[in-house]
């Protein structure tokens, strides 16, 4: 039996509305097993297809071929692929390729990853073949995954396919996992794991809180001193350039943005560390204390530091968008520094330091956008100073739902692009099945128009990392981190009861497993392959 | 013990953490750097690994420890642990042979490459560690028992150190604590102060409870546990090996029983060789291994594979296909019990039997006309607790006669079962703890006390400190009733543990168990624990054990088995 696969993809973005494909929505949930998130249109039929993995192989149509011949991204994509579809194959490539089996047609390979593109893919299983039509690499990446959550196995271990008719795409563009960097360091195979699990579960946004109070790990070519002081260690326990590009590699291979977070004026004690005269020195009456505040505002060298310093990591990291922190900053420090306190009068901010520190924000933010750089700030940003520029979006972390809603009605109203990451604070445990929190969330659930609603660009996964680090971090994300993508992959509509998630969730959990990904049990159960990497 | 609950859960976001962090901070810190500012993360960097503590990275903190500013170096070729003159063991102990080398590796694992060659040892050097079985009997070739005597002297100085124990079991403790006094110096060389130790545990019962049913753990991860538990002078393991769920336990005499009833009758069981695989490596560490095979509740999957042994439940006047604890009415009941008893006393050593005996749903029971049939001629009227003690009673006896001990859950002592004067009960409920522990040594049995010390129920923060200032003796009882208090186990309940999370899970939490259980009572200075600890964790991080952290900080020697 010759089963082909046919990718087709067309770039010709937000057309999926023209498609003549329009599929009965055949929801079945008990047939759907393991595919997450759910597609947001999915037919499956009774009828099953054999699948040999010596006579499969990933084809580009013919018209397209020779467009795609040099599509390094989709070539290792398939590469990648063909293991988990066939994860018993000891041998990565099918042996004997005999006949015509597949054709892969696309325009385009190489689409900016950055470009806010809508990502559709239609995936069309039916007898011989599989089509794939996508508007970018991007959505054939996501269609990949899904096609290899179909392909299951017999009892005998014959792998087979449903019948399948899909249209997917993102219900939310931004879907993100923070990790945080600092408070542990976690080694560059801990990120890389992290990345491919992303993958699977759709995630497209790593936003990597690289450096805070506690230790400074990236190395930087213009003030090398930042990590060989600020760093846990300065050699074990840094990332060098080649480390970052390596990320930045890997998950654009995965269709992972890479946004990371220099976090100031507060969140910066590891840059005082090698950094001297940044920080604002906090005074015990009329003398310094020894110890540091903040980024000193005041201070003429900071502005000329931070430029300097934003001018390489905005070159280093390619996505438009950027991370610029400025949450939580304490004004004990500031208050306390005569400087500080001069330059208040002098600028007329009188006692309220919040002014203080829009001033700073609003020439980093300056800064960042000079270098043609979008910029995302934490939500203390907007509620100190609601005249940042009208691009920059905002980051809500804060709050219980109620606050979070009705902060999210405040930013949209006010024309800003939000995103959401107070509900997903999962480095908070505890017992029992908390991801049914995380997927109850209804990231449009506030008060606004829909024009406001459209604002809401997305969400993400915090892990802080206070608590983890490389032990503890994979059973921790996964599968818990799930709940939050599908809520911002799928058709909320068709995605309200957790209840009814939950034995998807569990297969989905096992074939994590089954790829080598940490995740824990939901429940007193069993995977059929157990986690072996102990 | 065993229900899943779905506790309340309470998102607290970052400011209110912020908050609990930096009370955690103060309440750590002895000396407070950075008054100037309220950062959490600002407070906590003060409370990293590198605050120190007198007693260095010990854990848990020994009973009498002297330390000196004199050091010595070690060397990776020269070091050698021997045994010293006139050790009643010898050569062929192989116990102590293996915790030779076993410890020499923990030491020296990552220098051992640099060459073989030998040279004198240098004048600050210490070359040797010798030690001393003192009784006797070694105990060398038995197994660690419920009075084993664990106690040990260790002094280090020159020429040599030595180790002195009367048994084998405090040989290996020994070894524990004098591979946690070398520290490595700035330039990497292992060196040790000179020191003078002398050990005992406080309680001599120091259990981990694993779960092997609620999900089924990989040999591996059971082996690297028992590892663990020895770093933490662990010494008994406590295995709830069958449960509800499932039964991966290969008996000999009733294989059907996993075959049916086993989440997978190959991949997910152990065989006779495995248990024995275990047993070996556990007594290799001084550990003991308690099966617990909890009846009459919490034994679904048993009857899967033996049929007539739960009680059928009715609907009505009709079976309603599910069925309840074991049927305590049937004699064949107790002529299966006596066959699989007889081989868990042939297939585990160890002196004691965990009997389990708790939460016994009555609903079955009371559904099934049999039963009512049965409990009215027998005189039981309307009690269920009575006949959960017809039963427990009818098999403490097929027990003893094994020649075993039986522990048992609170509740048998509860309800109000006779039990044999050396039977221990095992606490486990929070409410009512004091009383519970009052009663059960006024009654004059031993207790062992689990109750603080639930680990899979988890929280945000440090909740390590929690169990550490559990104290056991904290009920009003006399002396003599505070003798009955063997000691305590922590619990880790498979719910929702299985080989991705375990071991991160377990340790360093249970650590604090360890020391609580292990070293004086006035051991309370949590600043202390934090900083010993803390180094306790990167040493177990750096053995390849995936004990998680306490706090934000690194270790030298990251974990690598990613």
């Amino acid at each position: 039996y010759v089963f082909i696969y046919f990718i087709y993809l067309v770039f010709n973005c937000c057309t999926h509305h023209n498609h003549t494909l329009s599929l009965p929505i055949m929801l079945d949930l008990n047939t759907v097993e393991s595919v997450w998130p759910l597609p947001q249109k999915l037919a499956i039929s009774e009828e099953r297809y054999p699948l040999s993995p010596t006579h499969f192989n990933f084809y580009y149509g013919e018209d397209q071929a020779s467009i795609m011949k040099d599509c390094s991204l989709l070539d290792s994509a398939f590469t990648r692929y063909f293991p988990l579809i066939f994860p018993d194959l000891t041998s990565g490539k099918p042996t004997r390729l005999t006949g015509v089996l597949a054709k892969f047609t696309i325009m385009y390979c190489f689409v900016s990853l950055m470009a806010p593109a809508c990502v559709v893919d239609q995936l069309n299983v039916s007898a011989g073949q599989a089509v794939l039509n996508s508007d970018t690499v991007w959505g054939a990446l996501r269609g990949l995954e899904t096609f290899s959550q179909l392909v299951q196995q017999e009892e005998d271990g014959t792998y087979f396919i449903n019948k399948t008719e899909i249209e997917d795409f993102p219900s939310f563009q931004y879907r993100g996992i923070l990790l945080d960097t600092s408070r542990h360091f976690l080694p560059l195979k801990a990120i890389l794991n992290t990345l491919d699990a992303m993958a699977y579960s759709k995630f497209n946004v790593f936003h990597w809180h690289i450096v805070d109070d506690p230790s400074f790990p990236y190395q930087s070519r213009t003030f090398p001193d930042l990590s060989s002081k600020g760093a846990y260690h300065p050699m074990s326990h840094i990332y060098t350039q080649s480390d970052v590009r390596r990320v930045l590699t890997h998950a654009r291979l995965r269709g992972i943005r890479v946004i990371p977070e220099f976090d100031s004026p507060g969140h910066t004690q590891s840059w005082g560390k090698g950094q001297p005269n940044l920080l604002t020195p906090c005074y015990k009456g009329s003398s310094p204390s020894g110890t540091f505040g903040p980024i000193n505002p005041a201070s003429a060298l900071s502005y000329i530091f931070m430029s300097q310093f934003l001018k390489e990591v905005t070159s280093v990291f390619p996505d438009p968008y950027f991370h610029l922190g400025g949450d939580e900053v304490n004004f004990s420090c500031w208050q306390s520094n005569p400087d500080v306190r001069a330059f208040m009068q002098k600028m007329g901010f009188g006692k309220d330091y919040t002014k203080l520190e829009s001033f700073y924000m609003e020439n980093i933010v300056n800064i960042t956008s000079n270098l043609n750089k979008t910029s995302i700030v934490w939500q203390d940003v907007f509620d100190y100073h609601e005249r940042i520029p009208k691009d920059t979006i905002l980051h809500i972390w804060k709050g219980l739902p109620a606050q979070y809603k009705a902060e999210t009605s405040r930013m949209t109203k006010a024309g800003h692009r939000v995103l959401l990451g107070a509900p997903w604070y999962i480095n908070h445990i505890a017992y029992g099945q908390d991801w049914r929190i995380s997927y109850n969330v209804q990231p449009l659930n506030f008060s606004g128009t829909e024009e406001q609603k459209k604002l809401v660009i997305g969400g993400e996964v915090s892990m802080w990392g206070e608590y983890v680090d490389a032990t503890n971090l994979s059973p921790r994300l996964w599968p818990r981190a799930c709940a939050a993508a599908e809520r911002l992959w799928s058709d909320e509509s068709q995605t309200r009861s957790a209840e009814a998630a939950f034995p998807r969730l569990q297969a989905f959990r096992c074939s994590l497993l089954r790829r080598g990904v940490r995740a824990e049990p939901l429940s007193p159960g069993h995977c059929s392959d157990e986690y072996r990497g102990i | 013990m065993c229900d899943s609950h779905s506790g309340v859960i309470l998102i607290s976001h970052w400011n209110v953490i912020m908050l609990a962090g930096l009370n955690f901070a103060t309440l750590l810190l002895s000396v407070a750097v950075c008054q100037g500012s309220q950062y959490k993360d600002i407070n906590s960097e003060t409370v990293s690994v590198d605050q120190g503590s007198t007693y260095g990275s010990l854990w848990p903190l020994p009973q009498q420890v002297s330390l000196s500013e004199v050091s010595f170096k070690l060397s990776s070729s020269s070091f050698r642990v021997v045994d010293a003159e006139g050790s009643s063991a010898g050569p062929s102990c192989n116990i102590l042979q293996n915790a030779y080398r076993r410890y020499y590796e923990y030491l020296f694992g990552n220098a051992r490459k640099t060459g073989h060659f030998k040279r004198k040892a240098a004048r600050s050097e210490l070359s040797e560690l010798q030690v001393s079985i003192t009784s006797g009997d070694s105990d060398c070739d038995g197994y660690p028992g419920a009075t084993s005597d664990e106690s040990y002297e260790l002094t280090v100085d020159q020429p040599y150190a030595i180790l002195k124990a009367p048994k084998v079991w405090g040989a290996l403790r020994g070894l524990e604590t004098f591979s946690q006094l070398v520290y490595e110096d700035e330039y990497g060389a292992k060196s040790i102060n000179s020191s003078k130790i002398v050990d005992f545990p406080r309680f001599q019962h120091r259990g981990i409870l694993l779960d092997t049913s609620r999900h089924f753990l990989p040999i591996k991860v059971i082996l690297a546990n028992l590892e663990a538990m020895a770093m933490n002078k662990f010494n008994v393991f406590h295995w709830h090996i069958v449960d509800d769920p499932s039964f991966p336990y290969l008996s000999r005499t009733f294989p059907q029983l996993s075959q049916m009833g086993a989440y997978h009758p190959y991949t997910h069981v152990y065989t006779p060789g495995d248990v024995k695989m275990i047993i070996e490596f556990a007594r290799l560490r001084g550990i003991r291994v308690v099966p617990e095979f909890d009846t009459p509740g919490h034994t679904q999957s048993w009857g899967k594979g033996q049929k007539d042994l739960l009680t059928p439940c009715y609907s009505g006047s009709t079976p309603s296909g599910t069925f309840g604890p074991v049927n305590p009415i049937l004699n064949t009941t107790y002529d299966f019990m006596n066959l699989l008893f007889k081989e868990i006393s042939e297939v585990f050593p160890d002196a004691y039997v965990h009997l389990g005996g708790d939460e016994v749903d009555f609903n079955c029971w009371k559904s099934n006309p049999d039963i009512q049939k049965w409990m009215d001629e027998h005189g039981l009227g309307k009690d269920y607790a009575k006949l959960e003690s017809f039963y427990i009673q009818k098999l403490l006896g097929i027990v003893a006669a094994t020649k075993k001990g039986s522990m048992i859950w609170q509740e048998v002592f509860d309800n109000g079962v006779k039990l044999p004067a050396d039977a221990v009960v095992n606490v486990w409920m929070g409410s009512g703890l004091q009383g519970e522990m009052f009663n059960v040594t006024a009654a004059g049995f031993t207790t062992i006390l689990s109750a603080p010390w639930y680990l899979d129920y988890i929280s945000y923060g440090q909740d390590w400190q929690r169990y550490y200032k559990a104290e056991p003796l904290d009920f009003k009882g006399s002396d003599a009733q505070n003798k009955l208090v063997i000691g305590g186990e922590a619990c880790l309940w498979g719910e929702f543990v299985d080989s991705t999370n375990l071991t991160p899970r377990l340790w360093p939490r249970a650590s604090a168990v360890g020391e609580r259980l292990w070293s004086a009572k006035d051991v309370t200075d949590i600043n202390d624990a934090y900083s010993r600890l803390s180094k306790h964790r990167c040493r177990m991080v750096e053995r390849g054990i995936q004990a998680q952290s306490l706090f934000s900080s690194f270790c030298r020697h990251e974990y690598k088995g990613i």
